[in-house]
């Protein structure tokens, strides 16, 4: 097993699996009566929030916590980068701690590598800047297996702000990895340079959202910033969300069988209507809920639970 | 005092019995008095000459002094050194260069020449005094904003012009700041895999296209600080074709070194412009044997601990450069002796105007400006272990070619047997 999960680059196609099997035991488990697993009895994990994200701590929180790990919450909002501690000072104390696995987010592309340097136990990408979210990655696998089966041969499109999203650059790690056919959907100002080289042969490129949706077996939308508009990314939210929304007409021209994902949170009218977001398609609840098994798969599996 | 260097080879030469007088010039008599040192082996060079360094005082002593950078100059094979000015304060005024100046002196090791500030506080809004620094004790006669570019294109044609007055250059940091906002490394295939904010090479082109069209229409004299693309190179070379009075320097680590190096987040292979890509650094390769780069800069840029033991994103872009400087253009190129005085020496003291440097070896009555190279030496980097207050170089663990064994700056040893003398 390896030792940290900074990005999903990190997973081979064996270990990828094997965390999405074992995710799928531990929700079993968490169907039952208890809920709560000795796997990790004794165990430290610190959840070290540099940016606020509820949803996702209290998803480690949970999934350590059904695991009988001792959770220690280190939110260090707040303390700039000039006042604050550096980031080698507080890797130092939860070494001093005994943390056996640190989660980490922070706003800093490539924080999870530094910190790796500086603790003995795992690290676990929780988010870095504009980089990856790797656990993120591995729920949306997680969901699209369960819904449609399979992740080979899937025709998986990601719309949206790839330019910016953590979530986009794992997921088209992950998902290659695992056999999936990646399409980046977006505003040509808004795909980063040369995807196909930097993160896998098999991406693909598109500007043009109605051409792709009729050959998607799932149409991941990306939470777009209206703030990237004041940077020139796009001329208006309303042009953004005509030429690269998912609205209800888009969404009749999927497959039949085809899903609708969201990373959440969602500016719902902007790049996904909420008729849409609501309807049966949409996986946006079922993902939230898969995030919880998915981080038990690799807390347990990183620290060697038994 | 007088030294006989017996047997040196002087830029590959057959080996020579070189006499440096105690009036501090080369001579052709010899003198019974005088120091004898073996040479045999050692290939001697006119003293390096770096026209980029940041020597960190005043402002940051914790990162570098003028003397602790004089003796990492030294050890380097330098006698002469250009001390940008992005100091604190900035060095804007005829005070502040005058000062580091004087230290430069005091210090005793090398030739420190301060580079006056083109903006007042770098700011890039109003012209500095620069007749004021131009006139002071220090003589600057290069002027730059470096760490920022002088964006504003009526400032830099203003700029270039009024230095003509006293024969000044202008050394511009090519950055077009609208197109680098934000920016973390090369914008390319790897800033796209770490997501981190790309700093695209046409924020440099573009500028030194501008640059050099500027300085062909108001007929004045432009420096182009650490080019680091191919783009900028044919942009250089169609200037330099068509006559205009440009020169340009490269640095070592991006004759080197790629952005592949970032691929871990270690912040010590952050600099600015940032490491490029190895089609980059083989048209900057290219463009230096050509001669379309003029020189090779050192941009040594010391940091505190603190500024690079950090998340990537906060951390301060710069790199060491002086003690490494010749042992990697010597990994590169080889042997070349004529094109690595030329390129360290006899052209960066022809740009930076210091008559006394990169002269003639050969030639009594020179002044004894020079380094003994052993070019056969192995030695692996060890950041603790380098003259500089800080440890902050690209190259730790790396093994090297070429050990300095002594400098002499105007016939006085500053570094005798690889160790300073003072
Ligand atoms: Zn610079």
């Amino acid at each position: 097993m390896i030792k940290h999960l900074r990005s999903a680059a990190d997973l081979d196609a064996e270990t990828a699996t094997l965390i999405l099997d074992t995710a799928a035991e531990m929700a079993a488990l968490s169907g039952r009566e208890v809920k709560k697993l000795p796997a990790l009895r004794g165990r430290t994990v610190v959840n070290l929030f540099y940016e606020d994200s509820t949803r996702t701590r209290i998803s480690f929180e949970a999934a350590a916590k059904r695991l009988s790990a001792d959770v220690i919450n280190f939110s260090a909002k707040g303390s700039s980068v000039s006042k604050g501690e550096s980031l080698k000072d507080t890797a130092l104390t939860l070494q001093a701690m005994g943390a056996d696995a640190v989660v980490i987010r922070h706003s800093a592309s490539g924080a999870p590598h530094r910190l790796a340097n500086w603790v003995e136990g795992s690290v676990v990408n929780a988010g870095d800047g504009t980089h990856e979210h790797p656990t993120q990655a591995l729920l949306d696998a997680y969901t699209m297996r369960s819904r449609l089966g399979r992740l080979d041969g899937l025709r998986v499109s990601i719309v949206g702000d790839v330019l910016h999203s953590r979530v986009a650059r794992s997921n088209v790690l992950l998902l290659s990895t695992l056999g999936a056919q990646v399409t980046l959907v977006g505003p040509p100002t808004l795909i980063p340079l040369d995807v196909a080289a930097a993160l896998s042969p098999s991406t693909k490129v598109s500007y043009d959202l109605d051409s792709v949706i009729p050959d998607s077996d799932v149409v991941m939308m990306l939470r777009v910033q209206t703030e990237r508009m004041q940077d020139s990314y796009f001329p208006s939210a309303r042009e953004y969300s005509r030429r690269y929304g998912l609205d209800l007409p888009r969404m009749r021209n999927m497959p039949e069988h085809a899903i609708v994902m969201h990373p959440g949170p969602m500016n719902r009218g902007m790049e996904i209507a909420p008729e849409v977001a609501d309807s049966p398609r949409s996986t946006i609840v079922e993902q939230v809920a898969n995030g919880v098994s998915v981080r038990m798969a690799v807390l347990y599996l990183l620290l060697g639970g038994k | 005092m007088a030294y006989l260097l017996k047997g040196v080879s002087i830029l590959g030469g057959k080996p020579t019995d070189l006499h440096l007088g105690d009036d501090g010039l080369i001579t052709d008599r010899s003198d019974d008095k005088a120091e004898v040192i073996d040479a045999t082996g050692l290939v001697a060079l006119p003293g390096l000459v770096d026209v980029h360094t940041h020597l960190r005082e005043p402002g940051r002593e914790d990162a570098e002094t003028v003397e602790t950078g004089s003796r990492a100059a030294a050890l380097g094979g330098y006698t002469a050194v250009c001390a940008m000015a992005n100091t604190s304060p900035v060095a804007d005024t005829a005070g502040v260069v005058e000062q580091v100046w004087r230290l430069g002196r005091e210090a005793g090791l090398v030739d420190v020449q301060p580079i006056g500030a083109v903006t007042v506080g770098l700011a890039g809004k109003q012209m500095a005094e620069l007749g004021a620094m131009a006139t002071s004790a220090a003589k600057v006669r290069i002027f730059s904003d470096d760490g920022f570019c002088v964006a504003d294109p009526k400032l830099m044609r203003r700029a270039l012009e009024y230095v003509k007055a006293f024969d000044g250059v202008i050394a511009q940091h090519a950055e077009e700041p609208r197109l680098t906002e934000g920016a973390q490394m090369h914008e390319g295939e790897v800033s796209t895999r770490l997501g981190l904010t790309g700093w695209p090479a046409v924020a440099e082109e573009a500028i030194i296209a501008r640059d050099v069209l500027l300085a062909e229409h108001v007929g004045s004299r432009l420096h182009v600080c650490h080019v680091s693309t191919a783009g900028s190179v044919e942009v250089l070379r169609q200037a330099k074709a068509r006559g205009v009075r440009v020169t340009a320097e490269v640095t070592p680590h991006h004759l080197l070194l790629t952005d592949e190096m970032a691929s871990g987040y270690d912040p010590v292979f952050k600099v600015n412009p940032p490491l490029r890509t190895a089609r980059d650094v083989d048209a900057l390769r290219q463009a230096l044997l050509d001669g379309v780069i003029d020189v090779v800069a050192t941009d040594h840029a010391p940091h505190a601990v603190q500024d690079k033991e950090c998340e990537w994103s906060y951390a301060r872009p710069g790199m060491l450069g002086l003690e490494t400087a010749l042992p990697i253009v010597l990994s590169v190129f080889g042997e070349k002796w004529e094109l690595i005085a030329d390129r360290m020496s006899i052209a960066p003291a022809r740009i930076a105007g210091l008559a006394g440097h990169g002269g003639d070896l050969t030639k009594a009555g020179s002044p004894a400006n020079l380094t003994l190279v052993d070019p056969s030496a192995r030695w692996v980097v060890e950041p603790g272990g380098l003259a500089s207050r800080s440890s902050n170089t690209p190259y730790a663990g790396m093994t090297l070619p070429g050990r300095i064994v002594a400098t002499f700056l105007r016939g006085e040893a500053t570094v005798l047997d690889g160790k300073a003398v003072k």
